[in-house]
C-alpha cells in the first residue's frame, strides 16, 4: 500500500473529468470502476458511464472494437459523468482516435506508445503516427511504454504466461493515475486481493504492476505536477456506488420484503434492460422467482399469471419490448392487477440505436395501447434514484392495483453514483389490497372507496373464486358486460382511479426560483445534465430561472399548473422531438412554452443547454 | 397449504352463475361437462383450481367454471398459466385453448411451456377451424378445406398437435373425441395426476363451420374400426370384433388382421406410455388409421418448478443474505460523517 501522505503538495481542483479508454479486452472498465471507487471512498461525489463497443469480440486494435470508462469526481455536487474530459487515458491507436474529440485543448492525454506500431495504426485508419505528426500539439500528451515496462516489472515473477502479464497493462494506467490525483492503491489492493484470492500469481502481478505505475507517474518528469480533489459534502451515512439497472432491481426486492409478497419477474433479455434480469436472478436467497421467458409477451404475460397469484409481479424491457407488450399491458390494466413495467429507453424507433440513450418512449408508455387504457407513468432521474422509483413503482401498482410503467434510460442505467444505502425499515409502507375473506355479496370488482382500486382475492382463498377476463366486465358484479352504458362507466372509473393517485404522489417543486422569467422543464434521466446547466446559469447570475423536474407523468402532480404559472416562460428539454411538451400543453392551454429538443442517442451537454436558456432569455 | 381436499365435491360445486353461451350441439358442452364431472375426483379443493384461457370459442371455458379463472389475451394462456404456476406450485392450473390459439398466434408459447415441463395441464379443443371469427381456416384446418379465407381450398398444410407437441418435448399426450364424455373424464383425471406438462387434445366438432369434421373416425357406428384407444400395458387391438392390431414393420406402424397369415395377439404391439424414447409415441400421434386416442405418451420427468425448487433451496442453504439490508450494506460500501 501506497500512502498519500509522502508527496509533495498537489493542485487543488474542484472536479476532472477522466476517461479510460482501450481495446475491448484491456480491461478499461474495471480500471475506471477501481478509480471511481476509490474516489468515493475518498470522499468524492462522483458519476460513471461505461461506453462498450456493441460487438462482443471485436477484432483487436479496431476502432469499433474500443472499449470506454468515464470518471466524474468532484469536492462539489457532481450530477452526470461530465462533457469533456480532462484527462484521456488511450491505451492504443483506435482508443485515441476514437475519443481525441472529447479531450479539452490544451488537456492531458496518457498513451501507450508500445500500442503505436504500424498494425495498429493501420487498424486505426491512422496513415501517420498521430504522435508524431504533430496533431496533438494542443494537447498535453504523455508518452510512457506502458507494455515494455509492465512486462519489465514482472520479470521476476514466476507462473505467468504472456497473456497474463500484457493484460496486467491496464494496472500500470490505474497507478499512474491514482498517483496523478493524489489518491491510495489501497482500495484495489484489497479488491486484487480478493478477485485473485486463488491465483497467487496473478495477483502479484496485478499488485506490482499498479506500483510500478505509480512510481513510474511519481519519478516522471513528464507528469509536471500532481491534482487533488477534496472530499465533498455528502449527507453522512453508508453509501455505495451503484449502478442504474442495480438500483432498480434492488427497489423491487426492498418493495417485495416491506410489501411481505414474493417478487416476480418475467423478462426476455433486451439491451438496455438486461442487467435488471441479471441482477435478480442472482436472489434466489430472497425467494425471488426471476424467469426467463421465450419471448417479451410472455415476459409479461406470465407477470400477469403472477400478479394474478399474488406476487409482486415485474416485467423488464426496452422500447421495442414494450411495443411487443402492450396488449398485455391492456389486458393488466382491465383486469386492475398489480404489475410494474421497466422500460429501460434506448434510441428509436425500431431497433434504433440500442446501445444509446433516448426519452423516445414517453408516447408509447401513455398511450401505446388499444382502447381507453390509462395507467400511471413515473420516471427515474438519476442512478441512485431508479431504487427509490423502482419501489414507488412498486407501492403505487399495489395500492392502486394498476400496471405502472417505470421509465429509466439507457444514460442512468448504466451510469452508477453514489447512492446512500436505505434500509428497508426506513422506505414508505406498502399496502396492498389482498382480502382474505369474503362478506355475502362480495364481488372482484369491489373497489376502495378513496382510490377506487378494486380488491385482491388470489387463488388458495377459500370462497373467493372469481373470473377475470379482458372482456368488458359489469361494474357491480365483474361478470362480462355488454351494456353500453356500463361500459361507458367503466372507462371513467377506470380514468378517475388514475386521477386520484394524485393524492398519493407528492407535489412538484422547483429549484433555483419558485417564480421567474424562465421554468426549464425535464423528465426522468435528464436531472442531472439540466439541474448542473440551471445551477451554472444561476450562479453566474440569472436569477430569475428556475427548474422543475417530473418523475411523475401520469397523473402530473396536483399542483403541476399552479407551478408552470408562475413563470413568464416554460422551456421543456427532452431527448426526443418533443412527447413531454406535448403533454404539458395538451393538459394546460395557454402555455408561454418553447422546447429543446435532442435525437442524438447522446445526453444534453452542458454547453447546448446553457446557450439554450440564454436564448430563451 | 393443504392441496388435499376434504370436502366431498359434487360436478355443481363446479359450475358458475353463468349462462353457458355456445351453438347448440357443439362438443364444448361435453368437454365442460366432463371437466365439471372431473375434478370433484382429483381431490383439489376448489379454491386451488385455476382455469387460464386465451381468445377463442374454447376460451370462454373460464367463466363456466366456479373456480378461479382468467379469460386473457389470443394465445397467451400457456405464458399466464406458466406464471400462475411459479407464483404459486400448489394449485392445480389448466389452460385451455383452440387450435388457432395454442399452435397459430400462440405457437411460441405452446412449445416452450411443453419443453419446459411445468406442471400444469392444457386442453386443446381441435375443431380445424376459427369459429369465433367465423370460419377462416386453421392450422390444422386440411389442405383444400374450403372456409371463408379459402374460398378455393386452404393451401397451407396443417399441423398435427400431437406431433407438433411430441416434437417440443411433451410428456403428456392425449387425444380424445369429444363425444365420448366418460373416456374423457378419466384422462383429464390423469392429466391432473400426472406430473409436467399435460396436453390432452379434444377432437371438437364445430356444428357451425366445420361439422363431422371427424365423423369418419368418430360417429359411433365407425368409432371402433376407426379408432385404436390406447391403453398402457395392453396390446394395441382395435376393431369392433378385436380383429386388428398394429405391429411394427421396419420404420413404419403396420395395421394386420389377427388369425391372418399366422398373426396372433402376442404379435401386436404394446403400448408403453411411460417410455423415454418419443419415437412410437410420435408415429401412433401422426397415424391415420387407426386414428389413435387415449393416453399417448405420459412419461415421468423432472418438472420445472421441482429444478426451480431445488435450486432456490440450495441457494437458501448456501447464503448469508436472509434480508435485504444484509445484501444492500454488505461488500463495497463506505461511511460519510
Amino acid at each position: 500500500m501506497i500512502s498519500t501522505k509522502e508527496k509533495l503538495q498537489p493542485e487543488v481542483l474542484e472536479a476532472v473529468v477522466i476517461r479510460f479508454v482501450g481495446d475491448s479486452g484491456d480491461g478499461m472498465q474495471l480500471t475506471g470502476t477501481q478509480f471511481s471507487d476509490t474516489s468515493a471512498m475518498f470522499g468524492n461525489d462522483v458519476a460513471t458511464f461505461p461506453n462498450y463497443p456493441s460487438e462482443i469480440r471485436a477484432p483487436q486494435g479496431s476502432l469499433y472494437g474500443v472499449s470506454g470508462f468515464q470518471v466524474h469526481i468532484g469536492s462539489v455536487e457532481i450530477s452526470t459523468p461530465g462533457d469533456q474530459v480532462d484527462l484521456l487515458v488511450a491505451m492504443n491507436p483506435a482508443a485515441l482516435k476514437t475519443n481525441l474529440y472529447a479531450v479539452k485543448p490544451g488537456h492531458t492525454i496518457i498513451v501507450d506508445t508500445d500500442a503505436f506500431d504500424r498494425k495498429s495504426l493501420e487498424k486505426a485508419q491512422y496513415k501517420e503516427n498521430p504522435l508524431t505528426d504533430g496533431s496533438l500539439e494542443n494537447y498535453r500528451v504523455i508518452e510512457v511504454s506502458m507494455t515494455s515496462l509492465t512486462k519489465e516489472s514482472l520479470k521476476e515473477v514466476e507462473g505467468l504466461d504472456n497473456k497474463t502479464i500484457t493484460r496486467s497493462k491496464n494496472m500500470f494506467a490505474l497507478g499512474m493515475v491514482y498517483w496523478m490525483y493524489h489518491r491510495d492503491t489501497e482500495h484495489t489492493i484489497a479488491f486484487l486481493n480478493k478477485k485473485f484470492k486463488n491465483k497467487p500469481p496473478v495477483l502479484e502481478a496485478n499488485t506490482k504492476v499498479l506500483n510500478a505505475g505509480y512510481y513510474y507517474a511519481e519519478t516522471l518528469e513528464l507528469i509536471p505536477n500532481a491534482y487533488a480533489i477534496a472530499p465533498a459534502k455528502m449527507n453522512p451515512g453508508t453509501y455505495r456506488i451503484i449502478m442504474g439497472n442495480t438500483a432498480t432491481a434492488w427497489g423491487f426486492l426492498a418493495a417485495a420484503e416491506k410489501s411481505g409478497l414474493e417478487l416476480f419477474l418475467g423478462s426476455y433479455p433486451i439491451t438496455p434492460a438486461t442487467d435488471i434480469l441479471h441482477e435478480l436472478v442472482k436472489h434466489k436467497h430472497f425467494g425471488v422467482k426471476a424467469f426467463q421467458a421465450e419471448d417479451e409477451i410472455a415476459g409479461i404475460s406470465s407477470a400477469i399469471g403472477a400478479a394474478f397469484a399474488g406476487d409482486l409481479a415485474i416485467t423488464t424491457t426496452s422500447g421495442p419490448g414494450l411495443a411487443l407488450k402492450g396488449e398485455a399491458v391492456g389486458l393488466a390494466m382491465m383486469l386492475e392487477l398489480p404489475l410494474v413495467i421497466v422500460n429501460v429507453q434506448r434510441g428509436g424507433p425500431s431497433t434504433g440505436l440500442p446501445t444509446k440513450t433516448e426519452q423516445s418512449d414517453l408516447l408509447q408508455a401513455l398511450y401505446g395501447r388499444n382502447g381507453e387504457s390509462p395507467v400511471i407513468v413515473i420516471a427515474a432521474s438519476t442512478p441512485a434514484n431508479c431504487f427509490n422509483f423502482a419501489y414507488e413503482a412498486c407501492r403505487l401498482a399495489l395500492e392502486h392495483m394498476t400496471p405502472v410503467i417505470l421509465l429509466t434510460d439507457g444514460y442512468i442505467a448504466n451510469g452508477s453514483a453514489p447512492w446512500k444505502v436505505r434500509s428497508v425499515s426506513e422506505m414508505p409502507n406498502i399496502n396492498t389490497n389482498l382480502v382474505k375473506h369474503a362478506s355475502e355479496d362480495w364481488h372482484p370488482y369491489d373497489r376502495f372507496e378513496d382510490t377506487l382500486a378494486r380488491n385482491w382475492a388470489i387463488p388458495g382463498t377459500p370462497n373467493l373464486e372469481h373470473r377475470v377476463g379482458g372482456l368488458e366486465k359489469d361494474k357491480v358484479t365483474g361478470n362480462v358486460s355488454y351494456d353500453p352504458e356500463n361500459h361507458q362507466e367503466m372507462v371513467l372509473i377506470r380514468a378517475e382511479k388514475i386521477r386520484r393517485v394524485q393524492d398519493n404522489i407528492p407535489d412538484l417543486t422547483t429549484e433555483f426560483a419558485e417564480s421567474g422569467d424562465l421554468l426549464v422543464v425535464g423528465w426522468g434521466g435528464t436531472y442531472g445534465g439540466l439541474h448542473t446547466a440551471v445551477k451554472q446559469i444561476h450562479e453566474s447570475g440569472y436569477k430569475n430561472i428556475g427548474f422543475a423536474h417530473f418523475n411523475y407523468i401520469n397523473p402530473l402532480p396536483e399542483n403541476t399548473e399552479n407551478v408552470l404559472r408562475r413563470f413568464k416562460k416554460i422551456l421543456v428539454c427532452e431527448l426526443n422531438n418533443g412527447q413531454f411538451v406535448k403533454v404539458l400543453k395538451v393538459n394546460f392551454e395557454n402555455l408561454n412554452i418553447a422546447q429543446f429538443n435532442k435525437i442524438q442517442g447522446l445526453p444534453f451537454s452542458n454547453d447546448e443547454l446553457i446557450q439554450q436558456f440564454k436564448n430563451q432569455l | 397449504m393443504e392441496n388435499t381436499a376434504t370436502q366431498k365435491y359434487t360436478f355443481k360445486d363446479f359450475a358458475s352463475d353463468q349462462e353457458v353461451r355456445w351453438c347448440p350441439g357443439c362438443d364444448d358442452y361435453v368437454i365442460l361437462r366432463a371437466m365439471q364431472k372431473a375434478l370433484p375426483e382429483m381431490g383439489v379443493k376448489r379454491e386451488n383450481v385455476v382455469f387460464i384461457s386465451g381468445i377463442g370459442c374454447s376460451s370462454r371455458f373460464p367463466y363456466y367454471m366456479n373456480t378461479y379463472g382468467m379469460h386473457s389475451i389470443h394465445g397467451r394462456a400457456p405464458a399466464i398459466a406458466t406464471g400462475v404456476k411459479l407464483a404459486n406450485p400448489e394449485l392445480s392450473v389448466w389452460v385451455v385453448t383452440g387450435d388457432g390459439d395454442a399452435m397459430a398466434i400462440g405457437g411460441n408459447h405452446f412449445i416452450h411451456v411443453l419443453r419446459r415441463n411445468i406442471d400444469l395441464n392444457i386442453v386443446l379443443f381441435n375443431n380445424e377451424i376459427y369459429g369465433l371469427t367465423k370460419g377462416q381456416f386453421s392450422p390444422t384446418s386440411l389442405v383444400g378445406q374450403k372456409t371463408k379465407s379459402s374460398p378455393y381450398g386452404n393451401t397451407q398444410p396443417p399441423f398435427e398437435p400431437g406431433e407438433l407437441a411430441i416434437g417440443a418435448q411433451a410428456r403428456f399426450f392425449a387425444r380424445i373425441a369429444g363425444n365420448q364424455p366418460k373416456e374423457m373424464t378419466e384422462v383429464f383425471i390423469k392429466a391432473e395426476k400426472f406430473k409436467g406438462t399435460s396436453l390432452i387434445e379434444v377432437l371438437q366438432n364445430c356444428v357451425i363451420f366445420n361439422d363431422n369434421c371427424y365423423a369418419k373416425y368418430t360417429d359411433k357406428d365407425v368409432r371402433e374400426d376407426k379408432q385404436l384407444f390406447v391403453e398402457d400395458g395392453k396390446p394395441m387391438i382395435f376393431g369392433k370384433n378385436k380383429d386388428k392390431g398394429l405391429i411394427l414393420n421396419g420404420l413404419k406402424l403396420e395395421v394386420v388382421n389377427l388369425g391372418e397369415n399366422g398373426i396372433t395377439a402376442s404379435d401386436i404391439l404394446v403400448h408403453k406410455a411411460n417410455e423415454k424414447d418419443p419415437t412410437l409415441h410420435q408415429m401412433l400421434a401422426r397415424l391415420k388409421y387407426p386414428l389413435v386416442t387415449g393416453i399417448i405418451r405420459s412419461f415421468e420427468d423432472v418438472t420445472l418448478g421441482e429444478r426451480e425448487e431445488a435450486l432456490t433451496a440450495q441457494v437458501k442453504a448456501n447464503s448469508n443474505f436472509k434480508k435485504t439490508d444484509d445484501l444492500f450494506f454488505s461488500g463495497e460500501t463506505y461511511n460519510v460523517k
